[in-house]
């Protein structure tokens, strides 16, 4: 179905270090990013929200959602994640709270002193 | 009622002329073209079986047979986008016939056309970025001081191993910090620089391992608009801006998915 002589979009060459697409090698995870949270939307007879899917797993399916839609169903963990939100202040927090806790794990008792001693 | 309903996979402008590809499109039906007020629809007749609200609702739990639908879909799409300038239809967009779609292209012909002005004599890249280090279950990534049993500097000792563990735990937390922060600022840079080149650009949520197949962490996932006469010089802009310390992954030309936008369904 896909005739190898025809030219995709001439004129833009492929990097080296990319992929060729349309010849069914793309990688499975691209396609779906883009058919299922791509492309124009209109409303077909046949209604399903791909949102009530539950596919394989909630990982996959906060993959392919889009921002906007993840936002309305509360969904953001990716703003949460101080890692790729920038959030420096929320990271030195929890930083400074597994320290705690390590030290008191090491210490066997619960206590924080090590840390309070530290910064006391 | 009917037992079989039209598949929509993409749509261009009607120029009249041209050969329609043979194309085969999801559960292996022949693709045909529906027109209607100078648009081209290409559709497939599919059965109800598979398409209608509660089969799809439990094939595309089934990822074989999302995987299967998905690249069916997709390869229509590439395949008419090889032969004018398109815009993909989102996934499972299913008409209970011809004439609705027709009806539906008659509505909305300004706003396609509107869309098809965008893309046309352009194709969308995907650009992702991965660096090495710096994830966050990355535990030792960007520092090295956080080895078990690494040497701790003088005049720890009396303040116990636990302090000097914690020392080393500190200074490895920083220096992933610091690599955080660097592959964050080279995402942002490289951003800048091929969305300048772009006619337009926008960034998807990094796509997690399980869906990237990569351990690394994705920092960028970013898709660019691109002319075709500036495509040589979006791919000379991508390999100037690699480095040792990141992956710059680069995918397309893809149909401008990522750009075929209709304010409302």
């Amino acid at each position: 179905m896909t005739s190898p002589a025809q030219q995709p979009t001439g004129g833009i060459s492929r990097s080296p270090g990319g992929q060729s697409l349309g010849g069914g090698s793309a990688n499975l995870g691209d396609i779906l990013e883009r058919v299922l949270d791509k492309g124009v939307v209109v409303a077909g007879d046949i209604r399903v929200n791909l949102l009530d899917i539950e596919l394989l797993t909630i990982k996959l399916r906060l993959l392919i959602v889009s921002v906007e839609t993840a936002k309305e169903l509360g969904i953001d963990w990716w703003e949460r994640d101080p890692w790729l939100n920038g959030d420096q202040e929320r990271l030195e927090a929890e930083n400074r709270r597994l320290r705690e806790r390590v030290a008191a794990l090491e210490q066997g008792d619960g206590h924080r002193a090590v840390e309070e001693g530290r910064h006391g | 009622m009917a037992e079989s309903a039209t598949y929509l996979y993409a749509i261009t402008r009607d120029t009249g002329g041209g050969t329609t590809p043979e194309l085969t499109g999801v559960a292996g039906t022949d693709v045909r073209v529906v027109t209607q007020a100078g648009l081209r629809a290409y559709v497939s007749t599919v059965p109800l079986e598979q398409f209608d609200e509660d089969a799809l609702r439990r094939n595309l739990e089934d990822l074989a047979w999302l995987e299967v639908t998905a690249r069916a879909h997709h390869e229509v799409v590439e395949a008419v986008a090889r032969t004018a300038p398109t815009a993909p239809v989102r996934l499972v967009t299913v008409y209970r016939g011809d004439d609705h779609v027709r009806h539906m292209l008659g509505e909305r012909a300004g706003e396609f056309e509107g869309v098809l002005d965008g893309i046309t004599g352009r194709a969308e890249w995907g650009v992702k970025l991965y660096a090495a280090s710096g994830r966050p279950d990355d535990q030792n990534g960007g520092n090295d001081t956080d080895q078990p049993g690494g040497t701790a500097g003088a005049g720890t000792e009396r303040r116990g191993a636990g302090t000097a563990y914690l020392q080393r735990r500190r200074s490895s937390l920083r220096g992933r910090e610091d690599a955080r922060r660097r592959a964050l600022a080279r995402a942002e840079q490289i951003d800048a620089t091929l969305g300048g080149i772009a006619v337009a650009s926008r960034r998807h949520p990094p796509q997690d391992p399980q869906l990237s197949g990569r351990s690394e962490w994705m920092v960028l996932n970013g898709a660019y608009l691109v002319d075709e006469d500036r495509g040589e010089e979006f791919a000379a802009a991508v390999e100037s801006l690699r480095t040792p310390d990141v992956d710059l992954h680069v995918t397309g030309p893809w149909a401008p998915y990522s750009f075929a936008i209709l304010e409302t369904p």
